[in-house]
């Protein structure tokens, strides 16, 4: 007799599977890219190119070895690749993105066993090895040579008050850095008692609302794939909508940055720091929306996504305000991927219907 | 119009448009039917027939297996031709009564018409319950005398009606809601009365607001009996969920709706009921809808139980291409069958054809950790958890993370990027549970 399929419930499924959510990823940060075309120019293309296509080649030839079937089609090697770029300098050398994403993925992610076994992401991981090893090509290089647009001015700014002062570190100091990199300076030297009127000044600019605009939009230094949160956000708004990504983490990331960072960011004692300032700039909105939710290194259960975005908040802002570096989003979310196990394990759910017991 | 809902959840695309036009037509009498012992959850029932009696329409074939059991009746007039082992809609192979039709449709005993039906005693309305041999007609099947006989230290204080039909595909609930509304609403009230519970409600999907209005409508002056609308979302028909959504009250952990003096029935069943106090008519015949993408001509059909899965879909042009995967039930929790001769039972809501495009094949990968699963379970459980457990073979840790709270409805595994089978480690790891818990009692 003829028999039919058989199988265990449910028989129905969504068209979902891991190609669509990773491929998803991956269009939705094609915004990010336009934007740094626009503002970064084609060498900032050219490198992000180069580290996506190494990050494939290094996945199918790790698998070739290890005898496993091939899976760079499902994308994910990609927004390895990708997000690796994303957060190198846009005039960064290139092989900078091929020496990262080359590890991002080898010791990142398939020592490991491939897709799914990664404790860490693959791509801070690979950032993290290019910030130890070339510190310098990592925090130079912001504005592109071919930049179209107005790179790294504090607007309004530049012009009339250091000119001057002609003050003429502080002049290289702007010219040179990532906005949250003149931040985390002048708050350093207000509190050391030097810079005086000008620095507050400064302060007061970055958080003015022209400059949280530029911020925004992106016509400010920072690296290749941060530097427009719109562009950012459209993305996100997608992968949000379809349920690839969910709101907590990303909600629970951005709110504790914006608490902390108004109790401790401002010059002016608590309660005073410029909030939209730490939301818009460095990697912030990357970082929530595309790193710290990487699935397979974040929380499965509800309330340890909210913890695990706590964390990287608290990092965050720590690290930007105190930290060596200028930037907290990359090392914040690494850190907290290594306590994802203990946060999955701390935050058991509670079943429908459970009391609690007297 | 305002709706209510339960957390979690999923948003599969509802397909009843299939079907949910066809006004239920009569399937005519098979040439044989085959009566499964269990149709229900509990004791089997025990044939009190044998090969080549004589049985007519209505006749008690089989007796009742225990209390928690329920009684089998002939749809047809006929000659017992054997009692064997036959295909099951769970998918098993089981025993059954064979009846041949003699084709004469003539009925044991008359059916009687009480008009007094509402002032007849509850331990009558109880029996005559008993006797018809119904079952819960939603799909789990549990026997309704007994789920109408709380322990006294349980007061019942509300029925809820469950015309919710959250699977997709299926329309016979809905179906009978627009065809026959007050005979339902007698039923519900029967039920009330029977329990003595104060308020009824009637719980019903968006994607039925003309079941809803027309309840409305006959419950116009109806002080204690309401339509709750509901929202779209799976699994808005399991009982628990449903509950909660009516009411926000929720059933404990291990526990039954009683526990918080509800009542949940389906209205197939409610229609049941009242079929059998009014009329004392048996449990014979049920609405089933024969539905799916390929079937020429989905229909909801009246079909005498027992009647065959290949003879009803015959009656509805056959398919347009090869059958992929056949279901009894819902897709979500239905079971898919390996031969299309099986016959129907009680709690057959509905048999789906899907096409073999529609039949996943997808290869279980690595789980991303997407937590995707975990906001769908309506339980809020972590069903990767629960499955990566059960493969490991750590049933203790599966049983601390509460597997048996697990409603089998499915959710996680429809929203699995990695095409995990969730619910079939659940299953695994439930049976491994239990068999730990027997152990641990015979020590
Ligand atoms: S774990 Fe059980 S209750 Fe939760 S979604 Fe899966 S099948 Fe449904
Ligand atoms: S939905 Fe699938 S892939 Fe995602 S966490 Fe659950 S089991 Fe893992």
């Amino acid at each position: 007799m003829n028999l039919l399929n058989i199988s265990t419930s449910p028989h129905f499924h969504e068209k979902i599977d891991v190609k669509i959510v990773m491929w998803s990823v991956v269009g939705t940060l094609f915004p990010a890219l336009i934007a740094a075309y626009i503002f970064f120019g084609w060498y900032s293309i050219f490198l992000t190119a180069l580290g996506v296509i190494t990050a494939v080649a290094t996945e199918a030839l790790i698998q070739h070895f290890r005898k496993v079937p091939i899976t760079i089609s499902d994308g994910s090697a990609v927004i390895t690749g990708l997000l690796l770029s994303f957060n190198l300098p846009p005039n960064a050398p290139w092989w900078l993105p091929v020496l990262g994403s080359v590890f991002a993925i080898s010791i990142g992610k398939q020592v490991f066993g491939g897709l799914g076994y990664n404790p860490v992401n693959p791509a801070l991981l690979g950032r993290a090895f290019l910030m130890a090893s070339w510190p310098v090509q990592m925090t130079t290089g912001w504005a592109s040579k071919l930049a179209k647009a107005s790179v790294v001015t504090v607007s309004g700014l530049k012009n009339s008050l250091i000119a001057g002062s002609g003050n003429e570190s502080l002049q290289n100091l702007i010219t040179s850095a990532t906005p949250l990199n003149l931040a985390q300076q002048i708050r350093g030297d207000i509190a050391d008692g030097v810079g005086g009127e000008a620095y507050r000044t400064i302060f007061d600019n970055l958080s003015s609302l022209d400059y949280i605009k530029s911020l925004f939009w992106g016509n400010v230094g920072g690296c290749i794939g941060e530097v427009s949160a719109a562009a950012l956000i459209i993305g996100a708004a997608y992968l949000v909508y379809k349920h690839y990504i969910e709101w907590r983490i990303p909600v629970s990331y951005i709110g504790t940055v914006i608490v902390f960072s108004w109790m401790l960011g401002g010059i002016d004692g608590l309660f005073s720091g410029p909030i939209l300032f730490h939301v818009f700039s460095g990697g912030l909105i990357l970082g929530a929306f595309f790193m710290a939710t990487d699935m397979v290194t974040s929380p499965v259960t509800k309330n340890g996504r909210i913890y695990f975005g706590l964390g990287c908040g608290i990092l965050t802002v720590v690290i930007r305000l105190w930290g060596g570096y200028p930037e907290g989003v990359s090392y914040s979310i690494l850190i907290m991927n290594l306590a994802v196990p203990l946060l999955d394990k701390i935050t058991p759910q509670k079943t429908f219907g459970y009391r609690k017991k007297n | 119009m305002k709706a209510k809902t339960f957390k979690g959840g999923i948003h599969p695309h509802d397909c009843k448009h299939y079907s949910n036009k066809a006004a239920v037509e009569d399937f005519p009498a098979p040439e044989k039917v085959i009566i499964h012992l269990s149709q229900h959850i509990g004791a089997p029932a025990l044939p009190i027939v044998k090969k080549n009696d004589v049985v007519k329409k209505g006749q008690k074939i089989a007796e009742a297996g225990g209390f928690v059991s329920i009684p089998m009746h002939s749809p047809i007039s006929g000659k017992v031709i054997q009692i064997a082992k036959f295909p099951h809609p769970t998918g098993t192979i089981q025993q059954a009564i064979e009846i041949e039709n003699d084709g004469k449709d003539e009925w044991f005993s008359k059916l009687k018409d009480e008009e007094n039906y509402f002032n007849l005693s509850v331990d009558e309305m109880k029996n005559r319950i008993k006797n018809a041999g119904i079952c819960g007609m939603g799909g789990a099947g549990f026997p309704t005398h007994v789920k109408l006989s709380p322990p006294e230290n349980k007061p019942i204080d509300m029925i809820i009606l469950n015309g919710v039909e959250c699977e997709p595909y299926l329309t016979s609930d809905h179906r009978l809601m627009l065809e026959r509304p007050e005979e339902i609403i007698a039923g519900l009230k029967l039920i009330m009365k029977i329990v003595s519970a104060k308020r009824g409600f009637i719980g019903i999907e968006l994607n039925k607001k003309d079941a809803i209005n027309l309840m409305k409508e006959k419950l116009k002056n109806e002080k204690n009996l309401n339509v709750v609308p509901l929202k779209l979302r799976y699994p808005q028909g399991a009982e628990k969920q449903l509950i909660y959504a009516a009411t926000k009250r929720k059933v404990p952990a291990g526990g039954l709706p009683m526990d918080i003096g509800a009542v949940v029935q389906n209205v197939g069943t409610a229609f049941a009921i009242y079929e059998s106090i009014r009329f004392q008519k048996p449990l014979i015949n049920r609405i089933t809808t024969v539905t799916g993408d390929i079937v020429k001509t989905p229909k909801n059909l009246r079909v005498p139980i027992g009647s065959s899965m290949s003879e009803m879909l015959d009656f509805c042009g056959g398919t347009n291409e090869e059958i992929g995967k056949l279901i009894s039930g819902g897709p979500m929790m239905g079971f898919a069958l390996p031969q299309i001769d099986t016959p129907i039972s009680k709690t057959s809501s509905g048999i789906v054809f899907l096409s073999k495009k529609d039949v996943d094949t997808v290869h279980e990968q690595p789980c991303l950790r997407c937590g995707r699963c975990v906001d769908a379970c309506p339980m809020n459980l972590v069903p990767t958890f629960l499955a990566e457990t059960v493969r490991n073979g750590m049933y203790e840790e599966a049983k601390k993370m509460n597997i048996n709270d697990c409603i089998e409805c499915g959710s996680c595994s429809f929203v699995c990027p990695s095409h995990i089978q969730i619910v079939q480690w659940i299953k695994v790891g439930k049976l491994e549970v239990g068999k730990l818990a027997k152990k641990a009692n015979e020590k």
